[in-house]
């Protein structure tokens, strides 16, 4: 009996009143819509299941809703969908009060469909903005027309931000959207009585460019480049995300070299987005010859990428069926030796990092995410590994060459700025032993393979840079989109980012965020 | 304790001698400007061993601000909806290879000193209010670079009810940086060229070409 038959009796046991299939990709739970709450903590509580994405689309025959709320066992490798069709006027009980890694995935389905979720907390003002949107407005219906123009208002000026604090004296700090240097656009509003924040909130979604809407309707290749585009820092990651759930509707055969390849690309870019994020940890603390290092090493990494696959951020390299790149031997000998010396000046570096008191007096115990907390919020990628928490897709639910390779994944249990300094590290270490394996073992081969287009719907996720990402494709008998919805790392660990300023000092904001190496535009999409 | 003065001494200065010399390294051009997968042939321009001018006025361009600010511009940038590449390409203009400050060009902090707005971004509802709030709280004379092909036409977004479709659907644009997204010496070009330290392409012969068409059927 395999693990799959398992879990499938296993969860018949712990859920006596519906059905548990096995659909292939994943085991399908169909539970009424008033045993979704209890059939979702059961997922969670007893199964020892993560929270992966909720995916919400509209029926394809009807009126109705389809949503399908994606669990993942981390143990076992199994992939658990809750499949729950609705009407469409349907109200649905929020599951977030006990899954609070959920509860900005049901702000984002209320605010984008006009679902209507009972027992959530804090619902509304997510992606769309009161102030610059009309109310009811639901642009992933498909009535939408994404090229008309909305020229209602929404309520302007007079949107202010929901008063956390309640003390004499207190003020609310805006922070953004526009603000210091090169930051990113997205409001930060941190609330104090004096020198520390107490409260804060995050609005993000500033840079909402509704690739999800804009791409319904267009091609599978089309839609490539947005997956690409809209977050570029973790642009190969999000290509190989889409190009897996595409390449599972075909049930396309990579080829192994392109497997092994693919992982090379992206333990290459995880590498490079460690280095930008360790850069801006050691500007935001003032050290400016260690952000200067840090930022030669990113512009060697860059070069490099830009010299071998011909785009310094590795765009138009993955593509359905494999990937567009076929290095000849010379380049990868070039690869493997350019990354041994740039992991060799960032163990250099390091080195120097953790012997600068200074540096360490702004990091040590600062930012703390205490590993209950990032427990709660479900958090992922090198937060989460950096607070006690053992989630990553490589091993959760590995794929591709992570098969048979499966990394090393380090792993902190302080939870503060520093653990996530010596994460960021650790991580680049371990990603260049991988690349530097995968390159010694590299299967000959092609590159590249047909991948004829099949109606149908997959799930395809992969571990970037961030953390964890799931892209659900839908795509229709004319090779194009129906729906494609993208659960980023941002999604959830902007969420829990309010809790690691608790009792911050003001001058100690950015440093956390730094430390927490998120990016805006992959969040906002 | 680390030395770190000791250090910066010992490796000595990192800064290349472009644009004065062509010593840009292999890969600072990338070979696939918009990096679209078929999309060589437009790219072609870029792989020589020159550095190509990237930099473009637009056809309403008021040109580069008056002498006197040559070797002193104050600069304010606003993400309108860029995406993470281009952010890091951004921070990488102040980094050693490429160092922005020796031109004289400084990034600052409020818009009421800055003489050149930077935009990247196709200019999403959200922050449509805020660019034009910095816009207008500029001083005379002042100058608009927009860079990044989402914010010369909206790039692969296109003009749609959350993006506006480009700058100047905004604020009026007087030089373009194409490239999805620029790398950091295209970014340096087009603040030259609002200072008027280097030489932008004629609108009749823009690059706007080669920036991939925006519509988004």
């Amino acid at each position: 009996m395999n693990v799959r038959t398992e879990w499938i009796d296993k969860l018949k046991g712990l859920l006596p009143v519906h059905t548990a299939l096995d659909v292939g990709a994943w085991i399908e739970l169909q539970p009424s819509l008033a045993a979704l709450r209890e059939t979702a903590i059961t997922l969670m509580e007893a199964c020892g299941c993560e929270f992966a994405s909720l995916v919400a689309e509209a029926q394809d025959a009807g009126e109705g809703w389809v949503l399908r709320y994606f669990f993942y066992q981390p143990q076992a490798a199994i992939l658990i969908a809750i499949h729950l069709p609705i009407a469409a006027d349907a109200v649905l009980p929020a599951i977030s009060s006990p899954i609070h890694a959920a509860a900005w995935h049901e702000r984002e389905t209320e605010d984008l469909f006009g679902i209507s979720f009972q027992g959530h907390p804090f619902l509304g003002d997510y992606v769309l903005h009161d102030s610059v949107w009309p109310e009811n407005m639901a642009p992933m219906r498909r009535e939408f027309d994404p090229r008309q123009q909305v020229t209602e208002p929404g309520i302007g000026p007079d949107w202010q931000p929901r008063r956390l604090l309640r003390e004499e004296g207190a003020i609310a700090f805006p922070v953004g959207p526009i603000w210091a240097d090169y930051s990113e656009a997205g409001l930060w509003v941190l609330e104090t009585s004096g020198e520390q924040i107490h409260e804060s909130q995050s609005r993000l979604f500033y840079k909402y460019r509704a690739v999800e809407k804009i791409a319904e309707g267009q091609t599978v290749d089309r839609a490539l480049l947005l997956a690409e585009r809209f977050s570029g820092s973790a642009a190969f990651a999000h290509a190989y995300a889409y190009c897996r759930a595409l390449e599972t509707c075909a049930c396309c055969q990579v080829p192994q070299r392109a497997q092994a390849l693919r992982a090379v690309l992206a333990e290459l870019e995880r590498i490079r987005y460690h280095a930008a994020t360790l850069a801006e940890l050691a500007g935001s603390t003032s050290l400016a010859v260690g952000k200067s290092m840090l930022q030669e090493i990113e512009e060697q990494i860059l070069c490099l990428s830009g010299q071998l696959c011909g785009h310094r951020y590795l765009f138009g390299l993955c593509v359905p069926g494999g990937l567009a790149w076929s290095p000849d031997p010379a380049e990868l000998a070039t690869l493997h030796d350019d990354i041994t010396d740039i992991t060799k000046s960032l163990n250099r570096l390091e080195r120097m990092l953790v012997h600068t008191s200074s540096f360490l007096d702004r990091i040590e115990e600062m930012g703390t995410l205490r590993p209950d907390v990032a427990d709660l919020y479900g958090v992922v990628g090198p937060v989460a590994r950096a607070s006690a928490r053992e989630v990553d897709l490589r091993r959760a639910l590995p794929y591709g060459a992570y098969v048979d390779h499966a990394p090393v994944i380090p792993r902190e249990i302080e939870g503060d700025g520093y653990a996530r300094l010596r994460l960021y590290f650790a991580e680049i270490r371990a990603s260049t032993t991988l690349i530097k394996t995968l390159l010694t073992q590299l299967p000959d081969g092609p590159v590249i393979t047909e991948c004829p287009m099949v109606a149908g719907s997959a799930l395809g996720w992969v571990e970037a840079p961030a953390g964890g990402t799931f892209h659900w494709l839908h795509i229709d008998d004319a090779e194009r989109i129906l729906r494609w919805h993208v659960a980023t790392p941002g999604t959830r660990n902007w969420h829990a980012f309010h809790r690691a300023l608790e009792g911050a000092a003001f001058q100690d904001f950015h440093i956390i965020m730094a430390s927490f190496g998120l990016s805006v535009a992959e969040s906002d999409r | 304790m680390a030395n770190w003065t000791l250090t910066s001494l010992v490796l000595g200065t990192r800064t290349l001698r472009w644009p004065h010399r062509e010593d840009l390294p292999l890969g600072a051009v990338p070979a696939r400007l918009h990096g679209l997968t078929n999309e060589a042939s437009a790219d072609q321009h870029f792989s020589s061993n020159e550095t190509p001018i990237w930099v473009a006025r637009t056809a309403t361009s008021q040109g580069p601000l008056p002498a006197r600010f040559r070797r002193s511009v104050r600069v304010r940038f606003v993400d309108a909806g860029a995406n993470g590449a281009l952010i890091s390409e951004l921070r990488l203009v102040d980094a050693p290879p490429y160092n922005l400050h020796r031109f004289g060009i400084f990034i600052t902090a409020s818009p009421r000193d800055a003489d050149v707005l930077l935009v990247a971004g196709p200019v999403t509802k959200a922050m449509r209010g805020p660019l034009l709030k910095a816009y207008q709280a500029m001083p005379e004379p002042k100058r608009v670079v927009a860079i990044g092909d989402e914010a010369i036409n909206g790039g692969v977004y296109g003009k749609n009810f959350a993006s506006a479709g480009g700058v100047a659907e905004v604020i009026p644009v007087d030089f373009i940086v194409p490239g999805c997204p620029p790398p950091p010496a295209a970014i340096i070009q087009g603040l030259l060229a609002a200072a008027g330290q280097c030489a932008a392409i004629d609108p009749e012969q823009s690059l706007m070409e080669s920036v991939p068409v925006g519509d988004t059927q």
